[in-house]
C-alpha cells in the first residue's frame, strides 16, 4: 500500500512554469508521478515541457482530474494557493515553499479543518513511496522500495537517513516530510496514524529536531496508539537556546522545546532514540527480525516480508546485501 | 526580528494602547531635556534588545532633569550586562526617558503563536514583572490564556475570561478588554511572533498602562513591513551574521572550534551534534540552502574563515541530485580564491561522488575526504586539535 501518494496519485503542479516548478515536476514525472497539469495563471491554454497548463486549479481538476497539488508558488501567494487547491477539491495538497508569513499558515490551517483536505508542509521536501509515487523535491534515486515509514522535519537530513537505510537494503513504504515551520498541516501524529494503520508499514523512522512540541505529542501517541517499532532521532542537541536553527520552527524559547526534553519524551514511550545521526539507519535494522540468508537476495526484498514484532530481533550480522541503488542511472541534474 | 522597547512602544501607542509619555535620547542633554519637558519623577532606561535591564543597572530613577541627565550619561555608552546579553554586555546607544508614575499592581500580558493549538494565544498573569516562563514553571495555574482565531479576533468572551482571570472588576475590567483587544490587533497587523507587556501596570489613580514592551516579527513576514523593516538594528546583531544574511546564508556563530558547512537546516543541526559525539564543538552553524551553488559556498567560506576560532572546516553536503563534481569545483576554486589554509574535511553524497573526491585529492589543497558523516566528523575533529 503505503500512505498519502501511490500509483492513483495525479499531480496539479502550482507554479509549473516558474523555475524550480518547472524543474521537480519534470523529476516527478522522469520518476513515474502521474503529472497531469499545471497552474499558472495567465497561462492557461499552453503546454508547458508536455504538461498543460491551466488559469486555475478547478480546470486542472475538471479537465485532467487532478486529485494532488504540488505548491511552489512564492511565499507571499503561497497561502491562496493552497486555499485555492482545497476550494477545487484537491484532497492532498503538498507545500514546498519556504518562508510563508506565520499569521497566514494560521489562517489557511483553520480554512482547512472539517474540508476532508490534507495539507503537508509548508517548507518540506514533500511525500515519496518509493516506485510508485514522488510528489516534491527530494532525489528520487536515493530511495526504494520497502517497508520502512519514515516521518521528518527536515529535508536533508530525511535523505541521509534514507540513504542510510537503502544502502543496508532497508526499503521504504513512504516518507513524509512534514516541514520545518512553526504551524504546518500534518503533525508527525497525524504521519504515525497514518503508518500504523498502513499494511505495508512494519516500522517508522521518525527524525525530529528542536522547538515546539510535536515529538512530545507523537511520543505521548505512539504509547498509547502504534504498536509498530518506532525508531526516533532528534537533531539540534548542541543548538544555543533563543536562536532560529534555519527552519523557522526550531528555536528552543523559552526553555522548552530541548532535544533533551524530546528524547526523554520519546524513549518513555518506548521509542528507540539514536544519539548519533550516522546510526538511524543501524537502529532500523536492529528492529527488524533479521533475513533468512539467500544468496542473491538483497535485504531490502528480504525486509518486504518482515513481521511486526515489537521485540528486538538478532542484529543482522552481515552488510553483504548493502548496496548503492541507482546511483549508476541517476540524472545528473543540480538543484 | 526584534526591536527596542521605544520603537514597541510607539507601535503601540498607534493602535492605541496606553504607555506611559516619553521620548527616546542618544545624548544626556537630550534625555535631560526630555525629563525637564515631562516634569517630576521620571525614569531612564537603556535601550538594547536584551531583557533583564533593571538588574544589569539599565533603569534609573531620577526626581529632577539634572538627575535625569545624570542617569543618562552614566548609561549611554555602558557596556550593560544581562542574563540574555553575552558575557561582555551590550553597548547602550539610547535611552528612553519616561514619566515616573505610582503602581499600585503589576500584571503580565503577552501574545505568541501556540504551535501546538495552532493559533495566536493571549496570556495574562497576576504575577507581573515575572518571566512567564518562571511563572509557567512554578505556578502555572495564575496564567490564563485564551486564543484567538484570526478569522474572528478578539471577542467578548476571551476578554472577560482574561479580565476576570486577572482579578479585575467594574473599569478596569473593561479597559483591560480594550487594552487586549487593541495589543491584539497590534500583533496581527504587525505580523508580531512576540507581543508582551511585562508588567502591565495598574497606576495609583487606576488607569492600566504598558509600563513595559517587548515586540518580536515574524521574518516570514517583513517583506510586507517595510516600516518594520526599517526598525532593524545592526548593532545588536553579530557582525558575522549581518554579513551572512546579505547572502541567504542561515549562519549562526558557536563558540568551538570546527567550522561547519553543510546544506539544510536539519542536517546542519545534526551535523553540530555528531561533531559534538566525536569530542568536538562546532564553531557554527551554517546552511548554504538545499542547492549549494558555487557562490554560496565562496560566501560561506569568507564567512566561516573570518571567526578566528575555526581550525578545521567540516563540509557536509548531502545532495542527492546535486552533481559532486560540480560541488568539488566550486569548493576548490573558493579555497584557492581566499587562500583558505585550514584542514578541510569534505562528506559529500550525490551522483559523480567519485569524480569530485578524487578531483579534491588531486587539487593539491588541504582537502580530507570523509566517507559518511560519522568519518567526517571524527577526522574533522582530529584535524581541529592537530591545527
Amino acid at each position: 500500500m503505503s500512505i498519502l501518494v501511490d500509483k492513483s496519485t495525479r499531480v496539479v503542479v502550482q507554479g509549473v512554469t516558474g523555475k524550480e516548478g518547472t524543474f521537480h515536476a519534470l523529476a516527478c514525472r522522469e520518476y513515474g508521478t502521474k503529472v497531469v497539469a499545471g497552474v499558472t495563471p495567465g497561462k492557461g491554454g499552453i503546454l508547458h515541457e508536455g504538461i498543460p497548463v491551466f488559469d486555475t486549479v478547478a480546470d486542472a481538476v475538471a479537465k485532467e482530474g487532478a486529485n494532488t497539488a504540488l505548491v511552489f508558488v512564492p511565499p507571499a501567494f503561497a497561502a491562496d494557493a493552497v486555499l485555492e487547491a482545497a476550494d477545487a477539491g484537491v484532497r492532498l495538497i503538498v507545500c514546498i515553499t519556504e518562508g510563508i508569513p506565520t499569521l497566514d499558515m494560521v489562517r489557511v490551517v483553520r480554512a482547512l479543518l472539517g474540508q476532508g483536505t490534507r495539507l503537508i508542509g509548508p517548507n518540506c521536501p514533500g511525500i515519496i513511496s518509493p516506485g510508485k509515487a514522488k510528489v516534491g523535491i527530494m532525489p528520487g534515486h536515493i530511495h526504494s522500495p520497502g517497508r520502512i515509514g519514515v516521518v521528518s522535519r527536515s529535508g536533508t537530513l530525511t535523505y541521509e537517513a534514507v540513504g542510510q537505510l537503502t544502502a543496508r537494503g532497508i526499503g521504504q513504504s513512504t516518507c513524509v516530510g512534514i516541514g520545518g515551520d512553526p504551524i504546518v498541516g500534518t503533525s508527525f501524529v497525524d504521519a504515525l496514524r497514518l503508518f500504523q494503520a498502513d499494511p505495508e508499514t512494519d516500522a517508522i523512522l521518525m527524525i525530529g529536531e528542536i522547538g515546539g512540541t510535536a515529538e512530545e505529542d507523537a511520543a505521548a501517541f505512539v504509547k498509547v496508539h502504534v504498536t509498530k517499532p518506532v525508531i526516533g532521532f532528534i537533531c539540534g542537541r548542541t543548538a544555543p537556546p533563543g536562536r532560529r536553527m534555519g527552519h523557522a520552527g526550531a528555536i528552543i524559547s523559552g526553555g522548552t522545546g530541548t532535544a533533551a526534553e524530546k528524547m526523554a519524551a520519546m524513549r518513555k514511550a518506548g521509542i528507540t532514540v539514536v544519539k548519533s545521526p550516522a546510526e538511524m539507519g543501524q537502529a532500523v535494522a536492529r528492529v527488524l527480525p533479521s533475513p533468512p540468508a539467500r544468496p542473491g537476495v538483497t535485504r531490502g526484498k528480504a525486509s518486504a516480508g518482515a513481521g511486526k514484532s515489537r521485540r528486538r530481533a538478532t542484529p543482522p550480522t552481515s552488510q553483504g546485501g548493502a548496496r548503492r541503488q541507482g546511483r549508476s542511472t541517476a540524472k545528473s541534474r543540480p538543484r | 526580528m526584534k526591536i527596542h522597547e521605544y520603537q514597541a512602544k510607539t507601535i503601540l501607542a498607534e493602535f492605541g494602547v496606553p504607555v506611559p509619555r516619553g521620548r527616546v535620547a542618544t545624548t544626556a542633554s537630550a534625555a535631560g531635556a526630555i525629563a525637564q519637558e515631562l516634569g517630576g519623577t521620571v525614569v531612564v532606561k537603556a535601550q538594547i534588545h536584551a531583557g533583564g535591564r533593571g538588574k544589569g543597572g539599565g533603569v534609573t530613577l531620577a526626581r529632577s532633569a539634572q538627575e535625569a541627565e545624570q542617569a543618562a550619561s552614566q548609561i549611554l555608552g555602558m557596556m550593560l550586562k544581562t542574563h540574555q546579553t553575552g558575557p561582555d554586555g551590550q553597548l547602550v546607544k539610547r535611552v528612553l526617558v519616561e514619566e515616573g508614575m505610582a503602581i499600585r499592581q503589576e500584571l503580565y500580558l503577552g501574545i505568541v503563536i501556540d504551535r501546538k493549538a495552532g493559533l495566536p494565544v493571549i496570556m495574562a498573569s497576576s504575577a507581573g514583572g515575572m518571566e512567564i516562563e518562571e511563572v509557567a514553571r512554578t505556578r502555572p495555574e495564575a496564567i490564563v490564556k485564551a486564543h484567538v482565531d484570526p478569522a474572528m479576533g478578539v471577542r467578548g468572551y476571551h476578554t472577560r475570561k482574561l479580565g476576570y482571570g486577572l482579578g479585575l472588576k467594574g473599569d478596569l475590567l473593561k479597559a483591560a478588554g480594550e487594552f487586549v483587544t487593541k495589543l491584539y490587533r497590534a500583533f496581527e497587523a504587525k505580523d508580531c511572533s512576540l507581543a508582551e507587556i511585562n508588567p502591565l501596570v495598574i497606576t495609583g489613580d487606576g488607569r492600566l498602562l504598558a509600563l513595559d514592551a517587548k515586540m518580536s516579527f515574524d521574518d516570514n513576514a517583513l517583506a510586507r513591513h517595510p516600516d518594520i523593516q526599517a526598525l532593524r538594528d545592526l548593532d545588536e546583531e553579530s557582525p558575522l551574521e549581518v554579513e551572512a544574511s546579505k547572502y541567504n546564508l542561515n549562519y549562526i556563530k558557536l563558540d568551538g572550534t570546527v567550522g561547519c558547512m553543510v546544506n539544510g537546516a536539519g542536517l546542519a543541526m545534526a551535523t553540530m551534534d555528531i561533531i559534538k559525539l566525536a569530542g568536538g564543538e562546532p564553531a557554527n552553524f551554517l546552511d548554504v540552502g538545499g542547492g549549494a551553488s558555487a557562490e554560496q559556498i565562496e560566501n560561506a567560506f569568507r564567512i566561516l574563515i573570518s571567526d578566528t576560532n575555526v581550525r578545521a572546516v567540516f563540509i557536509n553536503i548531502f545532495g542527492g541530485i546535486l552533481r559532486c563534481d560540480r560541488l568539488a569545483e566550486g569548493v576548490i576554486k573558493a579555497v584557492r580564491a581566499l587562500g583558505v589554509r585550514l584542514p578541510i574535511v569534505i562528506r559529500m553524497e550525490g551522483t559523480n561522488v567519485e569524480l569530485g573526491q578524487r578531483m579534491l585529492r588531486e587539487s593539491g589543497l588541504n582537502f580530507i575526504t570523509a566517507q559518511g558523516m560519522k568519518d567526517g566528523a571524527e577526522q574533522a575533529v582530529r584535524a581541529a586539535r592537530g591545527a
